[in-house]
């Protein structure tokens, strides 16, 4: 029997569930996507594996990254240099990155066939075509779902937008539901309503939590439910992700950070990664915009990897250095790479057909390339992959078996693509 | 002005198409009229015979040869391109080979001038500096600092005294080229913008030229950018009067989406730009005196070069499609446009 809330106003739901969604997104649907396997995903908590996703929204040229082909007629301007691993050359936009490939792998023959931003990017995170029947959930909520301790007080999915306020994008969650969705730090603030208002003392709210919780329990007495035990674990996450809002400080890192990641918003939202990745959180995606350049690639190319290329590689330097890459999955992506063919503005478009992603952490192999797109670009000739090959290769890099199912709404759902299998030349 | 004016068919006449063979990023008619020099995105540089079918390449860049300049005597040719590079040849060599090579700036090279007195050259660069050079042996001469922008032209005045330079924020710098110091600095910061929904820089001084009396500086590029990815702005030039310090802005009668990539000053009191965006490609020229344009040209292909011969009668633009186009200049001024 549906359990109505006391006052039964229409108000009072919609007042509850904004300040819900605003603080947490939290768990009124508990019990979606319900894992077949428990165990396995218990193990895996237990291994504190993360993820970390830089995402160059908007598309980034793979000819000025990780697949440049200097000297040929879609090749443009930029040079290949050399990088830390012998024959391995990339784009001389990054030059600290170059030194960190011992650390990263490429995958160069990446063919997604679609040329649509929204479309490339929920292949990219999801690792399936959009079907008209189904929403799939993207990495992150995935990840949240099946690696994120039981009652940790911090979200399990964390995005680090470039700018706007907070918010919970719900729909990226699709039937794991919204409690798996991620939060969003517009421009890296912390999460919404997280701090008291200065008009509420600390003990006054003491007093005030401990009145709720006492309300709580005699109407649970009376009439408990999924949904009625739900709001009251959500306030006590809040109360926890309250308690701990110092996380979300990046001001509390070092002025000698700062300064090597970089004073600007991408150096200072990856400190801010490295830090949640440090305080527990499962996964962190950071967003850089924007690469769709359609016009002066190759002067907003510079700008952009300008900022990309000494965050990441000191990014990727800290979680080697703390111990942390070895349990942390780290992935470049874009929703599509660019085309070869420069156009008349110098631009390059949107191009899904042969491009690259680079991947780091977690037991991959690395230093090295897989996959390989012909001398000017305009096709792969080796070891083509799509989404969901990548998606596959993540998963089993993060320890589970990519052809484990949820049930989801009592059918079985597997969590990867059946279609599709993962890169083994790149997994330990 | 007293002088007849001319249609528009009477005013230009095709006179000669040469194929580089890739998209063309620059071009250079040499001082005495004598030759056309093309850089591709191949990175060759080709020197061509006006009238004929001669041509030499000029190999050497690792990059694209974005910026060409010839001395004032017309024998030495520099090249500035992305590859950091200015490289000195013999002009009319008949199988050109690299005399004198520079790694000149930290960054792309986009601007190279001689001066008119034949003994300095001065580049500009993503390194936010200019540099002049002895043109003789190729020693650096001076380095002026103070643009915090990449720098994307550079010109002499006539007499050789002074040296301006453009960068990416539309902040134009007059340099004294003896002591190095900045004596002006002219705001063309309307040809910049920053675009915060795609959170990057849009603009520059893309193109650059001091009147022949030394009275006047235009800058040219794109203004009114309402998104910088798609390059939807409208080309525009700056007017500096550099005796009573105002500036204009020279406009088109309708706005063109596009970027005015060069422009120089006519003998017959004009301005001449090229014209290249989504919204097509023209050669347009406007009154000194005036505000909108007096004339313009339709291109066959998006052209993002240009160079005037010395004497202002022949003009060459620098095709995407591989070809650079040139046509005869009338005597007189062109008709207005209707």
């Amino acid at each position: 029997m549906k359990c109505n809330h006391a006052c039964g106003s229409q108000e009072h739901g919609l007042a509850r569930r904004s300040f819900l969604g605003t603080m947490l997104g939290a768990g009124a649907s508990a019990g979606l996507g319900t894992l077949v396997r428990p165990a396995a995903a218990e193990e895996l908590q237990r291994q504190q594996k993360r993820v970390l996703v830089c995402y160059l929204a908007g598309g980034v040229s793979q000819l000025e990254t990780w697949d440049p082909k200097p000297r040929t007629d879609t090749g443009g301007p930029f040079r290949a240099i050399p990088t830390s691993v012998p024959g391995v050359h990339i784009s001389e936009l990054l030059p600290h990155t170059a030194q960190q490939m011992h650390r990263l792998m490429l995958v160069r023959g990446v063919n997604t066939n679609e040329n649509d931003h929204g479309k490339g990017s929920y292949i990219m995170q999801t690792g399936r075509r959009r079907e008209p029947s189904t929403d799939y959930p993207y990495m992150g909520s995935l990840a949240a779902r099946l690696l994120a301790p039981e009652g940790a007080a911090l979200p399990g999915y964390i995005h680090i937008t470039p700018g706007g306020g907070g918010s919970i994008s719900a729909g990226e969650a699709a039937f794991l539901g919204p409690r798996y969705a991620p939060v969003v730090l517009g421009n890296g603030n912390p999460p919404q309503n997280t701090a008291l208002p200065d008009a509420v003392s600390v003990t006054s709210d003491a007093a005030r939590q401990s009145l709720r919780r006492q309300q709580d329990e005699r109407f649970l007495r009376r009439r408990r439910t999924a949904l009625t035990e739900a709001y009251t674990s959500t306030y006590d996450q809040a109360a926890a992700l309250m308690a701990q809002r110092e996380v979300f400080d990046v001001s509390k890192e070092s002025e000698q950070d700062h300064e090597r990641y970089g004073t600007h918003d991408f150096g200072r939202h990856c400190l801010l990664a490295r830090r949640l990745l440090e305080n527990g959180v499962t996964f962190v995606k950071v967003s850089h915009s924007n690469y769709d350049t359609h016009n002066e690639n190759f002067n907003f190319h510079i700008e952009q990897l300008g900022e990309f290329d000494r965050t990441f590689a000191t990014l990727i330097n800290d979680l080697a250095d703390r111990g942390l890459l070895e349990s942390t999955l780290v992935l470049v992506l874009s929703e599509f790479g660019r085309t070869p063919r420069i156009n008349h503005l110098y631009g390059r478009d949107h191009w899904g057909t042969a491009w690259s992603i680079a991947m780091s952490g977690c037991g991959l192999q690395l230093g090295g390339t897989v996959g390989a797109t012909n001398d000017n670009g305009t096709e792969v000739v080796d070891r083509q992959v799509d989404g969901g090959h990548l998606f596959h290769t993540y998963l089993r890099a993060l320890g589970f078996d990519p052809t484990d199912q949820l049930t989801v709404d009592g059918r079985p759902v597997q969590i990867a693509d059946p279609a599709a299998e993962a890169i083994e030349e790149v997994l330990a | 002005m007293s002088e007849p004016e001319q249609t528009e068919a009477a005013w230009t006449e095709a006179d000669g198409e040469y194929a580089h063979g890739s998209p063309l990023v620059s071009c250079r008619i040499d001082p005495t009229g004598t030759y056309l020099f093309t850089g591709g995105t191949d990175q060759r540089i080709v020197r061509w015979t006006l009238g004929s079918d001669d041509r030499a390449d000029f190999v050497g860049h690792e990059s694209w040869p974005w910026a060409l300049a010839c001395d004032a005597a017309g024998s030495t040719f520099i090249s500035g391109g992305y590859d950091e590079r200015l490289i000195w040849w013999d002009l009319k060599a008949s199988e050109p080979v690299p005399l004198r090579e520079v790694q000149a700036h930290a960054g792309w090279i986009r601007g190279v001038a001689c001066d008119p007195q034949g003994q300095l050259v001065a580049s500009a660069g993503n390194d936010h500096r200019v540099k002049l050079w002895s043109l003789a042996d190729g020693a650096l001469v001076r380095e002026l600092q103070g643009h915090e922008s990449h720098v994307y032209n550079v010109a002499f005045t006539p007499d050789g005294q002074t040296v301006v330079s453009g960068d990416l924020k539309g902040v134009v710098r007059e340099w004294q080229v003896a002591d190095g110091v900045c004596i002006a600095e002219r705001d063309a910061s309307v040809l910049y913008k920053y675009d915060g929904g795609f959170r990057a820089d849009i603009g520059g001084t893309r193109g650059l030229a001091v009147s022949a009396d030394g009275r006047y500086v235009a800058a040219s590029g794109i203004t009114n950018v309402s998104n910088a990815f798609a390059g939807v702005g409208n080309a525009a030039v700056v007017l500096f009067d550099r005796e009573s310090g105002e500036s204009r802005v020279l406009k088109l009668k309708e706005d063109l989406r596009a970027v005015c990539w060069a422009i120089d000053f006519h003998p017959l009191g004009l301005v001449v730009g090229a014209i290249s965006g989504g919204g097509g490609s023209f050669l347009v020229v406007w009154d000194l005196q005036g505000e909108t344009e007096l004339w313009k040209l339709k291109l066959p292909q998006a052209s993002r070069a240009m160079s005037l011969d010395n004497t202002a009668r022949r003009v060459a633009l620098a095709g995407y499609d591989g070809v650079a186009r040139v046509y005869r200049l009338g005597e007189a001024r062109p008709q207005p446009a209707a």
